[in-house]
């Protein structure tokens, strides 16, 4: 870009971030960054703003846009409240490695300090969950610091950078403004090349292994290494299994996918794990959910770790080889060193776990109007690639279990921190990327109600996004741990809800409700062929537990299928 | 098994750094015992030296989490027999009802301490050595009457015979471009 | 000793304190909570808020309310972070709440777990205290401590963060409320020779003024001020959040001071030669510019927090001590008197005040409706018995502006943090109060009137679930412009009229009220306005009322940032 002269502290923050080739921020306007939002108001052609409805939304609509596009997502706020407000985003975007750079305005530097109207410790309370943060009290800092940011949230492990603007750096006069891209950082060493000597461990591990199982994590999905994975799969004919935030790394029709892993994962992806001798995982942390109990997990395995955050490695789970390194380069290395092999008897046992589910759960979940018919109805219904946005709770495991994903398909959800009203937001992000035909949002109505305001930005924007509520009128997930651990003393799971088809007729949005299982296949059909948004909501069974589930302290393979198990 | 742990960790001279380097102790529940923060060799580099009682798994997970914060050059962790400690203590005495000062003379020189000032109403002692030898002090100190007791926190060389500049250099060759 | 769990013994200590209510929302790591709740459901009512941060903004009102700490429980990871905002709200207005948040069991700490956040750390720049707790057996001690220092001195948020294995392991249970803490020494004794000092200040002031904070109403002061003040015979302003301290209607007040205040207090605040500061801290938003703040006056600063002390305004005497006793040390000390000619100055510029912009809004000839007629209208229908709440924004300015109060705690709004959205929960936090209240107490029956805008509405509009679980009677007064009215006068005043991102299209609020069953009406013309307010208040249950207002409307009179208070403008200039 040639150098800009004298202009503002807002003027440079709006052309930092048109360099950096964000078209996109979700914000909402305050005291403290209305400098900002005039700075916006010239240049609306390269940058467009979505007025979200609470601080809240933007970030999660910022997360969303990021991991469906695959670049930084950008939330503009304001400070005190409005800064407050985004710490659930961005604890969600930090525990799942989601790139986001937040911008927050301040109070003038003479009155940080001084409890001033709307000033809050932003730098401070937001340390312990963002990969980054600064505080820019000078307009002079602008460039060199948004350089910075951008860098550091993408690189390495991506994850959240929050930016503190004090509102007299917006407004002071920068004589020449000058941005180069940030490539480098003297103590920051993001991305370090494999070892050698691992990668030569790891492929001799491999070439030697006679039941071997992949695990892939969300990493798969942020480095793009999908095709070495099924190359690597092919050629040693391994089964794959992937965390919840891994989905859509391989097709669910994949011959070799074994399913999810974890708490409410896949019988076969669970079993396998305890069973397998080479357990190859990459790009996943091994999640208290994933593993189940510490001390029983795998061990019959030798486990080879591919990880591009050393802290990572070693955390939880020891490995026998670990590979600190970007998954895609650590494929690239291993896959000339790999013998093709087969591995027959074993993957028939996949299939035979598969064939147990299936019989046990699955098929009588497909034959009643539950969570996961739905899912599976909207999965056959939908014409072109789907990002599938589910919220957190019974309807997201119903999501990530039953929703059949292709190529061109991804799921975008809540993995670490859980965060109940993430979807709706984040689907108007996903929204926004054009990076896929439809963005499906599946909620419980708990979730929905906590970030339901956001309906607003989705009638203003007029966003074709699917809203599907699966409604029991419980918070059902907590319903299930009192039904399995505390004896069904149901307190405060039921909710007196309000009658949600007519809340989203207040936005003027296409609403629908199903309550039986005949009604719902055309139901789902008119809401995928509708041009424009939709909300679907079904009324299904009430009393409906997650099966099969990891009971809490067990192992892996200790996997109940039905309650009886 | 607990022990004492010495965390070496070189950082660019940041504000809020030694925040985000405490709070990764405060959620894993680790007390720090002693910190002390100074300028390093290279020019712009500070160094934390920060002693823990913890496990040898836990202390190596912290020293991760700390070496992954942006501003952290590098993190090394030491057990006692790798580090040569030291820290400073200064000691404030009253003169009044020091009677001869003989027997306070002769215990500084044996306890290699030594006076770093004289005021009409008081006297500072320094005592440089590792907390057993300072604890010693303050407990032969016992019969004066000691004011003020201020002890800094530890500071160390380390025995293996690294430099920092080619830790620095080590660290770029590893990464992939 | 009979042992009980840790859930028990955290549910037992809100007994031992007084505590009959929590506010919350159930998640994974609190459910033992949840459990031990069901057990004791006849001794505690839960109160299930859609969202955690308006469980949080419920406890606040009903803390403010009821006099008594607010308490939450909220779960781990989302749950913690989505209570940051109600915490840094409550904290910046020194309002008592305990929050309790669960987290993974200790084993997990620090691996990065389902729902783990780092909550003690986040949470320790916006509470007054933090503490975590993995061990049943300290429960007790700590949830002593909190309440404790939540209550004591300054009042403000205490943040307990719970893991799941100490709920769930046995514990002994012995409780002793308020344990001493070395270091901490919430109310210092105030010396004789200062309170002497004081009088003598004020006996020899000729044009004192007395500004009110909501450290009179924390401090549950009011009596004592009203005796100080009726003696002392001195004018007085109040703040933003020290409004219903004392009556509006009474003679020495001389209205709310700071950016929206009233044109009197402001202007000769620059007049007055002795400024009497009682539980305030002289936020910018009171002070304007800092440097041109009560330039011809002493400043005597009567502030329990010590830290406030000389902190924006320099004192030239501090009383440092609780308010009720240092102004009954100080009552008996000063002179009765009057200022009949400096009361006069006030009187003049409130003359101004009421022909260019009180009337103006109040009794509006424009073609749409001013917010100024709505809560003028509210505020002669309930003659003061009502509870008033607001949201952030141009709605909050105008309720404070113009409706007369009459009660102590019955203005109710987000001060120092400005939260948009906190309105909508304050309210329903307001009616529970009153709802579990003994019937001797006369707010018990006060209607809770929410005035709000449309953008903050919104922002929190969730809870209007809780409102039909509750069944409370909320009523709730939407301002609706269709726009972020505050920000975009900003930019009407300031950026050229280019109102950037300020326009909303909002939903059709009476038929949302009416999808969860709540009743509701909307207003367009000012000949309606009247009944529909009074069927509003005369409705048994809770009520929306949506009124279309005027976009271009400014809240005026209006210190500029950077200008000094006797710089105020009284009519905006276009």
């Amino acid at each position: 870009m040639e150098n800009k002269f004298n202009i503002t502290g807002a003027e440079a923050i709006t052309l930092a971030l048109i360099e950096e080739g964000v078209d996109t921020v979700f914000g909402y306007p305050g005291g403290n960054n209305l400098p900002v939002y005039d700075s916006f108001y010239t240049h609306e052609k390269e940058i467009r703003h979505v007025l979200v409805r609470h601080e809240q939304g933007a970030v999660h609509a910022a997360e969303g846009y990021a991991s469906a596009n695959r670049k930084v997502g950008v939330c503009m706020v304001t400070s005190g409240p409005g800064a407050t407000n985004l710490l659930t985003g961005i604890a969600d975007a930090q525990l799942d490695s989601i790139p986001i750079v937040c911008i927050t305005g301040q109070v003038v530097k003479p009155q940080l300090g001084y409890d001033a109207f709307q000033e809050t410790d932003v730098v401070g309370f937001s340390m312990p969950v963002t990969k980054w943060n600064y505080q820019i009290t000078t307009a002079s800092e602008i460039a060199s610091v948004m350089a910075k940011a951008f860098y550091i949230a993408r690189s390495g492990r991506p994850g959240p950078v929050l930016l503190d603007i004090t509102k007299d750096a917006q407004t002071q006069i920068i004589e020449k403004f000058e941005y180069k891209k940030c490539t480098k950082i003297r103590s920051y060493h993001p991305k370090l090349k494999p070892s050698e000597t691992a990668i030569n461990e790891a492929a001799t591990l491999l070439n030697n292994a006679q039941r071997p199982l992949m695990i892939v994590g969300h990493g798969v999905l942020l480095s793009g290494c999908q095709d070495e994975v099924k190359e690597l799969s092919e050629k040693l004919d391994m089964p794959v299994a992937s965390t919840l935030l891994g989905l859509s790394s391989i097709e669910n029709e994949n011959p070799r996918f074994a399913g999810m892993v974890g708490l409410h994962g896949n019988y076969a992806a669970n079993m396998m794990t305890n069973r397998c001798d080479v357990l190859l995982s990459i790009g996943m942390r091994f999640s208290d959910r994933v593993i189940g109990k510490p001390e029983k997990y795998a061990n019959q395995a030798a486990i080879i770790h591919i990880e591009i955050d050393p802290s990572e490695v070693g955390k939880i789970i020891s490995p026998a080889v670990g590979v600190v390194s970007d998954a895609k380069s650590a494929l690239q290395k291993i896959l000339p060193l790999i013998r093709k092999s087969s591995h027959i008897s074993w993957l028939n046992q996949m299939r035979e776990f598969q064939q147990k589910e299936n019989e046990t759960v699955v098929n009588e979940n497909l034959s009643k109007l539950r969570m996961g018919k739905v899912v599976r109805v909207v999965s056959e219904k939908k014409k072109g690639s789907t990002a599938v946005v589910a919220d957190v709770g019974q309807n997201q495991m119903a999501s990530a279990r039953y929703f059949n994903f292709q190529e061109g398909d991804s799921i975008i959800t809540s993995g670490g921190l859980g965060t109940m009203g993430f979807a709706l937001p984040a689907a108007i992000g996903a929204a926004y990327t054009k990076k896929f035909k439809n963005v499906v949002c599946i909620m419980g109505d708990g979730g929905f109600q906590m970030t339901i305001e956001e309906l607003g930005a989705i009638m203003q924007y007029k966003l074709p996004v699917k809203l599907v509520l699966l409604n029991n009128n419980y918070l059902g997930m907590i319903r299930q741990l009192q039904d399995l651990y505390y004896n069904s003393h149901y307190y405060f799971g039921e909710m007196q809800n309000p009658d949600f088809v007519k809340i989203v007729d207040a936005y003027g949005i296409k609403a629908e409700r199903v309550e039986t299982l005949e009604a719902l296949s055309p139901a789902v059909e008119r809401m995928m062929d509708y041009d424009g948004a939709y909300f679907l909501e079904v009324r299904v069974e009430k009393q409906e537990n997650i099966y099969p589930v990891i009971p809490a302290g067990k192992a892996v393979d200790e996997m109940l299928l039905t309650p009886n198990d | 098994m607990n022990r004492k742990y010495t965390l070496l960790i070189y950082t660019e001279n940041h504000v809020g750094l030694l925040n985000r380097i405490s709070i990764i102790f405060t959620r894993h529940k680790v007390n720090i015992e002693s910190l002390n923060t100074s300028p390093s060799m290279e020019e712009g580099v500070h160094s934390f030296v920060i002693t823990i009682n913890t496990s040898l798994a836990q202390a190596e997970h912290l020293r991760k989490a700390i070496e992954k914060q942006v501003e952290v050059l590098k993190a090394f962790l030491y057990e006692e027999k790798q580090v040569i400690p030291m820290e400073v203590a200064l000691f404030k005495i009253s003169t009044e009802g020091l009677k001869s000062g003989n027997s306070l003379e002769k215990l500084i020189r044996e306890s290699s301490a030594r006076i770093i000032t004289v005021e009409p109403e008081f006297l500072v002692i320094e005592k440089t050595g590792t907390q057993n030898d300072i604890q010693d002090f303050l407990a032969q100190l016992s019969d004066f009457d000691v004011r003020e007791f201020i002890q800094s926190g530890r500071v160390i060389v380390t025995r293996p015979m690294g430099k920092l500049k080619d830790y620095l250099l080590d660290l770029e060759r590893q990464e992939e471009k | 000793m009979e042992k009980v769990l840790g859930a028990d013994a955290v549910l037992l200590s809100l007994i031992e304190e007084g505590q009959d209510t929590v506010f919350g929302y159930p998640g994974g790591t609190v459910i033992p909570l949840y459990d031990s709740l069901y057990g004791k459901r006849d001794k505690i009512h839960h109160i299930l808020a859609r969202h955690e941060q308006a469980a949080v903004h419920e406890a606040q009102a009903y803390a403010q309310v009821t006099g008594k700490p607010g308490v939450c429980i909220v779960t781990s990871g989302p749950g913690a972070t989505n209570a940051i905002t109600g915490i840094a709200n409550a904290n910046m207005d020194s309002v008592p709440l305990i929050v309790i948040t669960g987290q993974v069991g200790s084993a997990f700490l620090g691996t990065d777990a389902f729902q783990e956040t780092d909550v003690f750390g986040l949470s320790m720049p916006i509470a007054k205290w933090s503490a975590q707790i993995t061990k049943a057996e300290d429960i007790a001690e700590t949830m002593a401590k909190a309440f404790y220092i939540a209550v004591s001195g300054r009042p403000g948020v205490v943040v307990l963060e719970i893991t799941k294995n100490a709920l769930t392991s046995t514990t002994d249970f012995v409780y002793k409320k308020a344990p001493v803490i070395r270091s901490y020494v919430p109310y210092p004794e105030i010396p004789g020779e200062v309170i002497d000092k004081a009088a003598e200040m004020i006996n020899a002031a000729e044009k004192p003024l007395i500004l009110i904070g909501h450290g009179v109403l924390i401090a549950r002061a009011e009596k004592a001020v009203k005796e100080f003040v009726e003696k002392s015979g001195i004018p007085f302003g109040t703040t933003l959040m020290g409004l219903s301290a004392l009556p509006s209607d009474h003679p020495l007040n001389v209205g709310m001071l700071g950016m929206h205040g009233s044109y009197a207090s402001n202007m000769l605040t620059n007049q007055a030669d002795l400024i009497i500061a009682i539980g305030m801290r002289f936020s910018d938003r009171v002070t304007g510019k800092t440097s041109g703040y009560g330039t011809k006056a002493k400043i005597l600063h009567i502030e329990i927090d010590k830290s406030e002390i000389g902190k924006i305004i320099s004192a030239d005497l501090s009383v440092h001590g609780d308010l009720k006793s240092a102004l009954s040390y100080l009552t008996p000390r000063i002179e009765k008197k009057t200022y009949n000619r400096w009361r006069k100055e006030f009187d003049k510029f409130y003359q101004m005040e009421l022909e260019q912009v009180i009337k103006k809004d109040t009794h509006s000839d424009l073609p749409l409706i001013q917010m100024g007629e709505a809560v003028d209208i509210v505020s002669r229908k309930t003659s003061g018995d009502a509870v008033v709440v607001t949201d952030v924004g141009q709605n909050q300015m105008v309720a404070a502006r113009y409706y007369k109060f009459k009660h102590p705690n019955t203005f109710l709004t987000s001060g120092g943090l400005g939260t948009m959205g906190f309105g909508l929960p304050a309210a329903v936090g307001a009616a529970v109060a009153q709802k579990f209240m003994p019937e001797t107490n006369k707010m018990k029956n006060f209607p809770v009137v929410l005035f709000t805008g449309d953008g903050g509405f919104q922002m929190n509009e969730q809870e209007l679930g809780t409102i039909i679980q509750e069944k409370v009677p909320v009523k709730m007064v939407i301002l609706n412009n269709s726009v972020l009215g505050m920000v975009r006068q900003w930019q009407n005043m300031f950026n050229g009229k280019r109102y950037s991102e300020t326009d909303l299209i909002n939903p059709d609020f009476v038929c949302l009220a009416k999808a969860y069953g709540i009743k509701a009406e909307r207003v367009e013309l000012r000949e309606d306005l009247e009944p529909a307010i009074q069927q509003m208040l005369s409705f048994d249950g809770p009520y929306l009322l949506e009124i279309m207002v005027d976009k271009d409307m400014k809240v005026m009179p209006f210190i500029a940032p950077g200008s000094t208070v006797d710089e105020m403008k009284l009519v905006s200039n276009d």
